[in-house]
């Protein structure tokens, strides 16, 4: 089996992302923040596409902070609240990339992010925007929600509560969050590899139906 | 064995309680039938591969989530209850005592607030909304009543696929074959988006209503059983067999095991029209059933 690297977000070099390939396992101990599909749309709304407001530059801050250098996980929670008001994570699993392939190019470049988990890979331009930028996607293991909640040690807030539970910006501290790295910052996708090799056997199946 | 595969009991004061209880048994205890096909599918993947290790962390999630009594998977997804009652039963009792129960189970964590405006996206908070949670009633005639429920998670209902034969791209025609050749498209459109391994439901006929209905109802099928009917039962094992040669693998990782299980069944059709629905179906095929008569219940 091979070497775990560990990575510590928000404090990611460049060099660190640049020397890993595809099929390395990471175990991340950190800072990280979630985000997904409204997440996803409104950065690229309002600071890509407009001019935003001074509120939703102090967001834009806020976000910074945790993930210029950071990781971004596509995660929709499922959230306890114990009897002091603080809140715990109960079940995060991954949630489907590729919904966030418009945006995540834009993601990526405006805050300076390092690692993006999610599952299901991701497509050209966000494999582009790695390259550029020095970026890995990141995949963890789709439903294993409440394996991955376990390796949530604690939840230090979240930003846009409005957006609903699954859908806000929270900021969570992980502990030995496994996972496996199936788009680098060469341009390689693990993804995009069994695809091709899916579509061959496809064929020759194919031909067995007769 | 696992001591919760089963719940007997007598029937408590409120049957709210028991259907909130039901309602978390769905959303944190896998199916026995699905918790053993992932095992021996972990012991025949590659020594070390990434398919073994992906295998290894999810009977392992599975087995915490029944423990903790914590989701399986965050996606609780659509709350589906398909109920077949005898005709003492009032549908809109049910309706209304089962939506309290899925407004109860969101309190508890049992379920994500999933339900959210199509177009405002406003999300009520406690699943409930326009045509949510999602009832089908059948009216039987003898005297139990059994409430079967699935919780359908986005991520594999988003690749569910209906195509509609002749399908000239994929050179499938109106026969066997290019019902066979649709489905091993739908497998290789998926990977990536519904968690591998997964369980097709597949629907043969019906129109585009009917036929969708028909595939997501096999999904509630034991995965060890086989379509009565010979050749359907065939083709199960057949796209069972080729679909995993595809080498997709867990979480599309590569590997041996792409699915977990393959159920047809078929319907009739109009000369016109010739449906193929699959639906999709994640490892964490989250359905239960519960039964009830003369007082007592059962939850398996």
């Amino acid at each position: 089996m091979k070497e775990i690297i560990h990575l510590n977000p928000p404090n990611i070099d460049e060099k660190t992302i640049r020397s890993l390939k595809n099929g390395d396992m990471v175990s991340i101990t950190g800072t990280i923040v979630t985000g997904r599909d409204v997440a996803h749309k409104y950065l690229k709304d309002t600071f890509v596409l407009n001019h935003p407001s001074q509120q939703e530059k102090d967001v834009l801050d806020q976000l910074e902070k945790h993930l210029s250098g950071g990781i971004l996980y596509h995660c929709g929670p499922v959230v306890a609240k114990d009897e002091n008001g603080k809140y715990r994570f109960t079940a995060a699993g991954p949630t489907t990339s590729i919904r966030e392939e418009p945006y995540e190019y834009d993601v990526i470049k405006l805050l300076g992010i390092r690692g993006v988990i999610g599952k299901g890979g991701m497509g050209a331009k966000t494999l582009k925007a790695c390259e550029e930028f020095g970026a890995v996607y990141l995949h963890a293991i789709g439903g294993a929600a409440t394996f991955i909640a376990a390796k949530v040690v604690e939840v230090h807030g979240l930003l846009k509560k409005e957006f609903g539970t699954p859908e806000a910006f929270w900021i969570i501290d992980v502990k030995d969050f496994q996972c496996i790295v199936t788009m680098d910052s060469h341009g390689e996708s693990l993804h995009e590899s069994i695809l091709q090799n899916s579509r061959k056997a496809q064929e020759e199946l194919n031909a067995t139906f007769k | 064995m696992n001591s919760k595969d089963k719940i007997n009991g007598i029937m408590p004061g409120n049957r709210v309680d028991l259907f909130v209880e039901f309602i978390k048994e769905a959303s944190t205890n896998l199916p026995p039938d699905v918790r053993k096909i992932i095992e021996k599918q972990k012991s025949r993947e590659e020594e070390g591969s990434r398919a073994q290790q992906a295998l290894g962390i999810i009977l392992e999630n599975i087995e915490m989530a029944c423990t903790r009594e914590t989701p399986i998977c965050q996606d609780t997804g659509t709350v589906i209850f398909h109920i077949h009652y005898p005709g003492k039963e009032s549908t809109l009792v049910l309706r209304r005592e089962l939506t309290d129960a899925v407004q109860k189970a969101t309190e508890k964590g049992y379920l994500r607030p999933n339900s959210m405006d199509s177009i405002t996206g406003e999300n009520p908070g406690d699943n409930t909304g326009i045509g949510l949670p999602v009832f089908f009633f059948d009216e039987t005639d003898h005297d139990e009543l059994e409430i079967k429920i699935m919780l359908k998670g986005g991520g594999c209902e988003n690749v569910g696929a209906q195509y509609a034969l002749p399908h000239t791209a994929l050179n499938a025609g109106r026969d066997v074959n290019g019902v066979k050749k649709v489905i091993l498209d739908a497998i290789v459109q998926a990977q990536g988006k519904g968690c591998a391994p997964g369980v097709l439901g597949i629907g043969i006929g019906g129109d585009r209503v009917t036929g969708a209905l028909l595939a997501k109802e096999q999904i509630f099928r034991d995965l060890n059983d086989k379509s009565p009917d010979l050749l359907l039962a065939q083709m199960e094992e057949e796209l069972l067999e080729k679909g995993n040669k595809l080498g997709i693998g867990p979480m599309g990782f590569g590997g041996l095991t792409t699915l977990i299980g393959v159920k047809i069944a078929k319907m009739h059709r109009i000369p016109a029209s010739f449906f193929v629905s699959i639906s999709y179906m994640c490892w964490a095929t989250r359905r239960k059933s519960l039964k009830i008569h003369d007082n007592k219940f059962e939850i398996s």
